[in-house]
């Protein structure tokens, strides 16, 4: 879901008949849930897959660190300041177990960051829309962060080891953030009627993003067969979403706001809530490069590194000196 | 494009002494950075009281292609388990 619209290179479905001895003894091993490690053989396709889907779940952790980090100043107290900056400290965190394990796969940090600055690597869309109160902080971490923990929890079960050992790591950490964020809620609808007001008005912005995170509807998600007998990918988009709509409303109940959906209804005979139709030309075009921060966020990751290369380029001198000096001193 | 800082692998001791875990990687110009880092990203729920950082080109690893040959000795020396000698039950501290 971070790896929103990740292309597996495959038109069709691998066959048994048409796979190679090595790659017939790799999926034997996926399929008996034997974890794929670093140096074992696999076939090219899942190895440029699985280099773009978890590069692109690194560089979602970067670039959600902006969103927040704008709050981080004007959080209402001194402990908000404190566990927000944690939060914070998680995500590039997050980001750093992310790329460790694109690098076991054969890609440097530099590519992958070259590749994100330049476009050609994408992050997820939810990080394309602005922070505009207090109560978006507590949004984010409710429904971002909690629509990431549905995605995450069966990644830990995925096929390539570093993965899925990244993925438990994250997921240990995942639940504060979720929980930080309802608390925020908690508090504010529990306030005066302008700081419900603001969590109900965070509540209508960020809903459908959130929803949009899964991608789009399985039926327009060519290539989710490969990635599912690949096992990177365990549950479908649809579903990931469904089991997150049911899960979040009663979460809405209990705080007393209402989703901004006319159509969300319980269904009965389902066992699950009816929610309305998604305006997947919004998702698209977000993913282009027209959400309302697209532009803001790369320029503040462009400017990062770019006012960075002076420490990355000083630490290497300074490590160099100090190498070459205790060659001498011990010569 | 600067030069890239090498990989370190970092392993951390918990507090329960148990044996130094691996837990990860991290890029750094120099051990005392990697220490660092290790220590901002890999111990910020009380994880651990001790780290070592090894430069990841120092870990010799073996290769999966000689798993079997590496490891095959051991299946048929089952006699290296207690539980293959039956005690009679009388017999008390063995």
């Amino acid at each position: 879901m971070y790896a929103q619209l990740v292309e597996t290179g495959q038109k069709n479905l691998r066959q048994r008949e048409d796979m190679s001895p090595e790659e017939r003894a790799f999926q034997d091993r996926v399929d008996a849930d034997i974890k794929i490690e670093a140096k074992d053989w696999m076939p090219d396709a899942y190895r440029k897959t699985l280099i773009r889907q978890i590069q692109q779940h690194a560089h979602s952790e970067i670039v959600g660190m902006l969103p927040e980090g704008n709050w981080i100043g004007r959080a209402p107290s001194l402990q908000r300041k404190a566990i927000l900056m944690a939060k914070v400290q998680d995500e590039g965190g997050h980001g750093l177990y992310l790329y460790g394990a694109a690098e076991t796969l054969g890609v440097s940090r530099d590519q992958m960051v070259a590749d994100l600055h330049a476009g050609k690597s994408k992050y997820s869309s939810i990080f394309n829309y602005p922070t505009l109160t207090w109560a978006d902080i507590g949004a984010i971490g409710w429904l971002v962060d909690g629509a990431a923990i549905m995605n995450q929890i069966p990644l830990c079960r995925c096929s390539y080891g570093p993965y899925a050992r990244a993925m438990v790591r994250i997921c240990k950490e995942e639940s504060f953030h979720q929980r930080q964020g309802y608390d925020i809620m908690l508090k504010l609808c529990a306030g005066t009627p302008e700081q419900k007001a603001m969590a109900q008005d965070a509540l209508n912005r960020w809903w459908w993003p959130s929803l949009m995170m899964f991608g789009p509807p399985d039926a327009d998600s060519v290539h989710s067969a490969q990635s599912a007998q690949w096992k990177i990918k365990l549950l479908s988009n649809d579903e990931l979403r469904q089991r997150f709509v049911d899960q979040t409303v009663p979460q809405a109940d209990h705080l007393g706001i209402v989703m901004p959906d006319p159509d969300l209804r319980w269904n009965a005979d389902g066992g699950r809530y009816d929610f309305g139709a998604i305006d997947w030309t919004e998702f698209h075009s977000v993913l282009k490069g027209n959400g309302p921060c697209n532009r803001e966020r790369l320029a503040a990751r462009v400017k990062a590194w770019d006012d960075g290369a002076w420490v990355r380029d000083a630490a290497v001198a300074h490590a160099a000196k100090c190498a070459a000096r205790a060659v001498r001193a011990a010569a | 494009m600067s030069a890239e800082w090498p990989l370190w692998e970092v392993f951390i001791r918990s507090q329960h002494g148990l044996a130094h875990k691996h837990v990860g990687s991290l890029h750094a110009a120099d051990a005392a950075g990697a220490v660092r880092n290790a220590r901002d990203v890999y111990t910020r729920r009380n994880e651990g009281v001790s780290i070592w950082v090894v430069k990841s080109t120092d870990v010799i690893a073996t290769s999966p292609g000689d798993k079997e040959a590496l490891f095959e000795p051991a299946n048929d020396k089952v006699y290296r388990h207690p539980t293959f000698f039956p005690m009679p039950d009388e017999v008390k501290h063995i």
